[in-house]
């Protein structure tokens, strides 16, 4: 059968430096083909290549064993080519349906609003997806936002899609959802490629495997024949053993100490301790309120309720009350809370304790000794210190947030998703360094929606369902299953008491 | 370092061009007199515009600072001609009117950075806003006509627009403070590093800690104490103040921002660049009413020209470091 979409002996060089060495790549209708690879390994490269956004800088990309007609995202999109990109491709104050259809509206001088409805409910129907046509972008969950994406997508005739980590932004729940969606896409004849950093996923979805290592396909694989190790081993290029460090045994005493605490309107009467030295693992579906708890603890929206600190009641009113208690938050938004893209690394660094650098003047020397220590610390590869953030990879972005968080000296850390979109040895890097943390004496909380992560790295795990704490696991009770069920609510009375 | 790129030397070598180009169409360019006269009356723009800097790097913008300007001349000669009987002419009342005008400048400047910050309403709105509140009030108080000063305090009070030390006049020499002083709090103080964090990402910079609405409020603030020294300076000039003082001053201080090189949205902000904006501004004025080459009445649209020129470079600067 004619590859729907391929690349033939593809190189891709910017400036002197070649970053695609030779890539032979085919997506085949109704097939899944997944592409895994460390960040910088050259995926977003090739997507854009064949997404119409980069031309190669020789080989050539094929469709239907054509060389393909398009020199842009819109042409490429007009021959059935559509790429979903991480960061979606709506616009924010329109509806659903303006979205659905925006540049092919329907009608002459005026807009035919019922027929856009119409076929954008049709389509959501086929995806199975309860949004309403004239809902905001705005005002919709993530996980919708992307129902609506592919819906676009379809709606022009996609014969090709590419979906760049779709799963980074959903929960266990809404993952399944897109699943279903995809085995649909592929039963209807649609060529698929998918990329994503969970290797389960792709273990558990791709029909065929393709690895990139340093611009370079290193294996390809049919389904069945590479293991999530396999996949590991030849993305990294070398065993990769202790992916998680080994657990903690000895705690301090408790440092902090939340009692009845609310977030109105999400986050309802939680309370639970933190001890010296401790992992807490927080669990749960996007929408629980886990990221209002923690933007609550550190005095970021307000709250009510009491919060001790080494037995001391204590307020917080802003992220600079909390600094001062010793208590810091790592935002699970890097690029649009965390870090000022368009800045280097240093005013980045530097920006929450700004006061340490010198009293009237800054002194920059003073700022570039800390960013030397940040880089060695935190092992961050930045081709140049003095570029801006925004150009970083994924990875080094959150080493460089992970530094800057850490800066303050707080001895009680929050870390929201702390390897979202990030490759797997980068990964293995950050839970060590958040182990090296907790050994230190401090106190690390982790708010993740990766199962293996809050298993690997938890003391403890605190599920939260609906702004309430569902349940508290710890030690070996601390299973897949057990965290699952309470943060689906399942058998709930059987569980919320082990 | 920074690279020094075509848009970050593009005004410095557009205001050389100007000097070459002036000094070329007429001898009396070059002459002390002439340099005298660009820079006293860039001065008043200049200090307004170094403090727009700072409003508009942490993403905000002030419309009002010219209207502000008028309001504040008339308060302060309102404010002379009434103490002029108990103090009588001489320092002391000079003083009190310079005192008045720093008040009501700070005045000022707070209530856009209240409305701004604590009522939460858009700059463009607020100044909008305060703008015509600000002239209204002086074309008022004025009863649609001139607030003069006293012909005797006036003659006293010359000096501080006219006089000066080692040839060079006070509005050049405080325009002069001003910009390095600035350059410096924008480069290498907190405030100037919060306000470029601010305009850059204000959420980035709330969950880093930094008290987005007290540097926000503090850039309007400064602004206002900026235009009541301007407005202390341009006072002794004619000694008068109506409903048409500092009229357009904003759009020409916000221009001579622009073209400096600061980013509108914010997030970046360039002190040194807004003085080369001043500078471009009064030189295009000066040498198109000293060269009969073309038309004096030309000078908005050749000013015109020069800011969509600015942001047409700074669009090619951000683009080639999108990549």
């Amino acid at each position: 059968m004619t590859p729907a979409l391929a690349l033939q002996d593809v190189h891709k060089s910017f400036g002197p430096i070649e970053v695609l060495h030779g890539i032979d790549f085919a997506l085949r209708p109704g097939e899944v083909h997944a592409l895994i690879g460390e960040n910088g390994a050259g995926k977003s490269t090739i997507m854009k290549i064949l997404g119409g956004f980069l031309a190669p800088t020789s080989g050539q990309v094929l469709l239907d064993g054509q060389p393909a007609p398009y020199r842009s995202g819109a042409e490429a999109e007009a021959a059935g080519v559509v790429v979903i990109h991480q960061e979606f491709n709506l616009a924010p104050d329109l509806s659903v349906a303006q979205n659905v259809f925006l540049g092919r509206e329907p009608g002459r001088f005026l807009l035919d609003h019922r027929a856009m409805r119409r076929e954008t409910q049709a389509l959501l129907d086929q995806l199975d997806c309860r949004v309403s046509p004239d809902a905001r972008i705005r005002d919709l969950a993530v996980s919708d936002r992307q129902m609506v994406e592919i819906a676009k997508a379809l709606g022009r005739k996609a014969r090709v899609l590419i979906m760049d980590e779709p799963s980074a932004v959903l929960t266990h729940r809404e993952v399944e959802v897109l699943f279903r969606q995809i085995d649909r896409l592929r039963a209807s004849g649609v060529a698929l490629l998918y990329t994503s950093h969970r290797l389960d996923e792709v273990r558990h979805l791709a029909d065929r495997i393709t690895v990139l290592r340093d611009g370079a396909v290193v294996r390809q694989a049919l389904r069945g024949e590479l293991t999530e190790d396999g996949m590991a081993t030849a993305m990294v290029g070398r065993d990769l053993k202790d992916i998680f460090p080994p657990r903690r045994d000895s705690f301090g005493p408790v440092v902090l100490e939340v009692q009845g605490f609310s977030v109105p309107p999400v986050v309802r009467d939680v309370s639970f301790t933190l001890r010296r030295g401790e992992v807490l693992g927080i669990s749960g579906l996007v929408g629980s309120g886990r990221t209002e708890l923690a933007e609550g603890l550190v005095g970021l929206r307000s709250h009510h309720g009491s919060l001790r600190r080494e037995g001391q009641s204590i307020t917080l009113h802003s992220a600079a009350d909390a600094a001062v208690r010793g208590l810091a938050y790592l935002t699970e938004d890097r690029k649009e809370l965390g870090l000022l893209l368009d800045k280097s690394l240093r005013e980045n660094l530097t920006l929450s304790t700004l006061g340490r650098f010198g009293r009237l003047m800054i002194s920059r020397p003073a700022e570039e000794t800390a960013l030397t220590r940040a880089i060695e610390d935190f092992d961050i590869r930045a081709p140049r210190r003095d570029m801006a953030v925004g150009n970083l990879s994924g990875g080094n972005q959150q080493k460089l947030l992970l530094a800057k968080t850490m800066l303050p000296d707080p001895q009680i850390v929050i870390i929201d998703e702390p390897t979202r979109g990030i490759d797997i040895g980068t990964k293995s890097q950050i839970y060590h360094f958040i182990d090296r943390l907790a050994r230190d004496g401090l106190s690390v909380i982790v708010i993740s929606s990766d199962m293996p992560e809050i298993l690997g790295l938890s003391d403890r795990v605190l599920v939260m369902r609906q702004g309430r704490v569902a349940g508290e696991l710890q030690g070996a009770a601390i299973t897949e299953t057990a965290v699952v069920r309470l943060v689906m609510g399942t058998t709930e009375e059987a569980t919320a008491d082990a | 370092m920074r690279n020094l790129s075509l848009s970050t030397l593009g005004p410095l070598a557009a205001l050389i061009l100007l000097v070459v180009l002036g000094a070329f169409l007429n001898a009396n360019f070059l002459s002390a007199g002439n340099i005298t006269n660009v820079l006293a009356r860039s001065a008043f723009i200049g200090m307004i515009a170094v403090g727009m800097t700072f409003v508009i790097t942490s993403g905000g913008l002030d419309l009002s600072v010219g209207s502000m300007a008028a309001f504040i001349a008339g308060m302060m000669i309102l404010a002379m001609n009434a103490m002029l009987p108990t103090l009588g002419i001489g320092v002391p009342l000079v003083l009190a009117g310079m005192a008045v005008a720093l008040g009501v400048g700070l005045l000022a400047g707070l209530a856009n950075g209240l409305l701004i910050t604590r009522a939460g309403i858009e700059p463009f709105i607020v100044t909008l806003g305060t703008m015509g509140i600000f002239r209204s009030l002086v074309t008022w108080i004025a009863d649609g006509g001139t607030l003069s000063l006293d012909f005797e305090a006036r003659q006293f009070y010359r000096p501080v627009y006219y006089g000066g030390i080692f040839g060079i006049t006070w509005p050049i020499l405080v325009f002069a403070v001003v910009a390095v002083l600035g350059e410096l709090a924008m480069r290498h103080t907190r405030f100037g590093r919060y306000c470029e964090a601010i305009g850059s990402n204000d959420r980035v910079a709330r969950y880093s800690a930094v008290k987005v609405e007290r540097v926000q409020l503090m850039t309007y603030v400064a602004l206002g104490v900026l235009v009541g020294l301007a407005t202390i300076l341009y006072v002794p000039r004619l000694g008068s103040a109506s409903g048409s003082t500092g009229l357009l001053w904003e759009l020409e201080a916000i221009a001579a921002v622009i073209i400096g090189g600061t980013a509108l949205k914010g997030g970046y902000g360039r002190v040194w660049g807004t003085v080369v904006g001043v500078l471009i501004l009064s030189l295009i004025d000066n040498i198109l009413n000293l060269a009969d080459l073309v038309s004096p009445y030309l000078n908005g649209a050749i000013q015109g020209v020069i800011i969509v020129l600015a942001v047409v470079l700074q669009r090619g600067k951000s683009s080639a470091e999108g990549r």
